[in-house]
């Protein structure tokens, strides 16, 4: 025993088990490292973000004037649309401050409400007219810097001139705070609403159905003729040197830089096509030429993991080539096939630069409602606002990252889900 | 004794690439018989077999030269049709491979694309029967919807049986059906063997002189790619007229 484990082998031995021990140490320090890098990128995203998902209101008495909203008693909604109830706001601010009387001041006490409250409060009264020459219990929806001020109120300590928000508009939002007027609410314009110039109006569901509308034509495009090609090439095209040549083009096409489909995009479906600008239905196709490389390669790669005998099995009994490939091969592949799938759509979904190219990086208010509508895409959104000047479009950004990773991981789960109902054994 | 020939070879020659594996095979198998091929690995046998059902069509660089005739007709003649070849033609591979659907579809699948039958009622009793000759429908007839796969590897092979026998091929070629299999499965496909003879031409590679000896009535040995002697079975094994065949079956080589 001692002879067996001394000298020359016994310290071979230890060698040995060093090593090892030192090998395992690095690989856990290297998946320890990865970890701790991703959980800072998320919570500083979500840390950020998070203040995107809230909003500042203030509860107002506003006395809904008939004078004002419909000095002719037609309850016409055209008119009653264009009344002035920016000014009916105003009034309902300046009642809690009876000692604001020069116009600079008002105009300052004003621009602590935002633009869209006299919006919200339009569609009130539009929605209800009886409310008319009564007075009602209104939030009204803060500006952006009056809601980074109460978000961050360590702020008052700095000096007026680097501040978004003077003196006076923060001594108006302490004494209305002091009234227990000013509430935190969840911000659901954020998730329902398309982008705005003001940040405390943008929301990111334009951007979220552009992407929806963009990634519905890729795969509606993609998956089809990815799965036909793989099929072809794999299974039925003869071996010979076009059919490598076209591997060979297939391989390096998956590897050719996004910018360049964006340029093919637009040279080809805009100038020569003539598709619409900023379409979702052109960003789809685009997008689709990028993913098809991925799919199809993903593709084959599951059809030639079928394993031979399953081929052999359907052939011996006389199953044609294309009925031993549909009814027993490809649904053996499918798990294969959506993963492939899932990865490319994955990457369509995260793509900017092709989607500028064309047109989707223009700034559109409007939700779109089907592919050949304006629209931008997520990523798209989340540059913009990143190239914002307004503070509170920091938050928008992460919390629109947010949203980018949310359907991401829906995307990803309803790949999971088909790919355990598709899986099979062997 | 005088049989009436099922299949024919004459001057079959094969090639894989640049490499012949079949040099001018001339053989008759007989009908209604279990004919077995032996040889040592790689001497062509299970070529021979895949000629006859034409499965080495899928093989890239795969050449046959020289007359294959099923029934007189050349089965490599222009025009015929390779999948109503495989139909009168079943296979059993070495390795049990039913498809990972449930022991119904295994079965059922073979008349379904062939439309053997036309309603539901016909293709159950199809099934049955193809089950009750390969005798698994005593042991599966009470999960008929479970996965074929989850049979023992000799059930398994016993469903790769039926499958071929449910599209009622002329011809069932078996490529060594026990090789993946313990002696007890064995035993049971080899006596099904014996009962399907009466119905079908059956061709049979096997490694296992013994099963060569149990169960066919002809027997071809092979060697390097050409066929060495042919007889039957009880001359083969033992009053062989080759050397080459008294060595290979009192196992001095091979």
């Amino acid at each position: 025993m001692s002879e067996l484990l001394s000298g020359a082998r016994n310290l071979h031995l230890r060698k040995r088990c060093a090593a090892e021990k030192r090998f395992r140490r690095i690989g856990a320090a290297a998946v320890g490292s990865a970890l701790t890098a991703l959980a800072l990128l998320l919570g500083s995203v979500l840390w950020q973000g998070l203040p995107a998902f809230l909003e500042h209101r203030v509860l107002l008495e506003v006395a809904l004037d008939e004078g004002v909203i419909d000095a002719d008693g037609t309850r016409d909604p055209g008119l009653m649309g264009e009344a002035n109830y920016a000014g009916l706001l105003k009034n309902a601010l300046l009642a809690h401050f009876p000692e604001v009387s020069s116009r600079r001041e008002k105009r300052e006490l004003a621009a602590l409400l935002s633009s869209g409250a006299a919006y919200d409060l339009r569609e009130r009264v539009l929605a209800e007219p009886a409310l008319i020459g009564a007075t009602i219990s209104f939030e009204a929806l803060l500006s952006d810097e009056a809601d980074a001020f109460l978000n961050d109120l360590g702020s008052r300590e700095l000096p007026e001139t680097e501040r978004q928000i003077g003196d006076a508009q923060i001594a108006w939002l302490d004494a209305l705070a002091g009234r227990s007027l000013v509430r935190r609410a969840f911000a659901a314009r954020f998730l329902d609403s398309g982008d705005s110039r003001e940040p405390e109006l943008a929301g990111v569901w334009g951007a979220a159905a552009g992407s929806f509308w963009t990634l519905l034509t890729t795969l509606a495009l993609s998956l089809p003729l990815g799965v036909a090609a793989a099929i072809y090439l794999q299974e039925l095209a003869p071996r010979s040197r076009w059919t490598d040549l076209i591997e060979v083009n297939i391989n390096n096409l998956a590897a050719v830089p996004s910018i360049v489909y964006g340029l093919l995009g637009l040279a080809v479906f805009l100038g020569f096509f003539g598709l619409p600008r900023s379409a979702p239905v052109v960003g789809g196709i685009v997008l689709a030429l990028m993913t098809l490389p991925t799919i199809i390669i993903a593709a084959r790669a599951a059809l030639r993991a079928v394993p031979p005998s399953i081929r052999e099995a359907a052939l011996a009994v006389g199953a044609s080539d294309v009925q031993t490939i549909f009814h027993h091969v490809l649904p053996l592949a499918v798990p294969g096939i959506l993963t492939g799938t899932i990865i490319g759509m994955a990457r369509a979904l995260g793509e900017t630069a092709p989607l500028l190219m064309i047109g989707m990086v223009a700034f559109i208010v409007d939700v779109p409602g089907g592919p050949l509508d304006p629209a931008t895409a997520l990523p798209v959104q989340i540059f913009l606002w990143a190239d914002s000047s307004e503070r509170a479009f920091v938050a928008r950004t992460s919390a629109a990252i947010l949203v980018l990773l949310a359907f991401l991981v829906l995307m990803n789960l309803t790949a999971v889900l088909l790919r355990n109902r598709f899986e099979r054994r062997w | 004794m005088q049989f009436l020939t099922k299949i024919s070879a004459q001057g079959l020659c094969v090639f894989y690439g640049e490499k012949q594996a079949l040099f001018d095979v001339n053989l008759d198998i007989p009908k209604h018989r279990v004919s077995a091929l032996i040889g040592p690995s790689g001497c062509g046998k299970s070529t021979f077999l895949r000629c006859v059902n034409r499965m080495n069509d899928v093989i890239e660089g795969c050449r046959v030269e020289g007359k294959l005739a099923l029934d007189g007709e050349d089965l490599y003649a222009e025009g015929v049709d390779v999948v109503e070849l495989r139909a009168r033609v079943g296979m059993v591979f070495q390795k049990p491979n039913p498809f990972p659907k449930s022991v119904y579809e295994n079965v059922a699948y073979g008349p379904r694309i062939h439309g053997l039958a036309n309603t539901r009622a016909e293709l159950d009793e199809i099934v049955i029967r193809s089950l009750e000759r390969a005798g698994l429908f005593g042991e599966v007839k009470d999960r008929l919807h479970d996965s074929g796969t989850s049979l023992s590897g000799g059930q398994q092979q016993r469903l790769c049986i039926a499958r071929a026998i449910a599209v009622s091929p002329e011809v069932i070629l078996m490529d060594e059906p026990c090789s993946a299999l313990d002696p007890i499965a064995t035993a049971r496909i080899e006596e099904l063997i014996g009962a399907l003879r009466e119905s079908y031409t059956i061709v049979i590679v096997t490694h296992s002189m013994q099963q060569a000896a149990r169960v066919s009535q002809t027997t071809a040995f092979f060697h390097l790619g050409r066929v060495i002697e042919v007889g039957e079975t009880a001359q083969i094994f033992t009053d062989p007229r080759e050397a080459k065949t008294r060595d290979y079956i009192t196992g001095r080589f091979g």
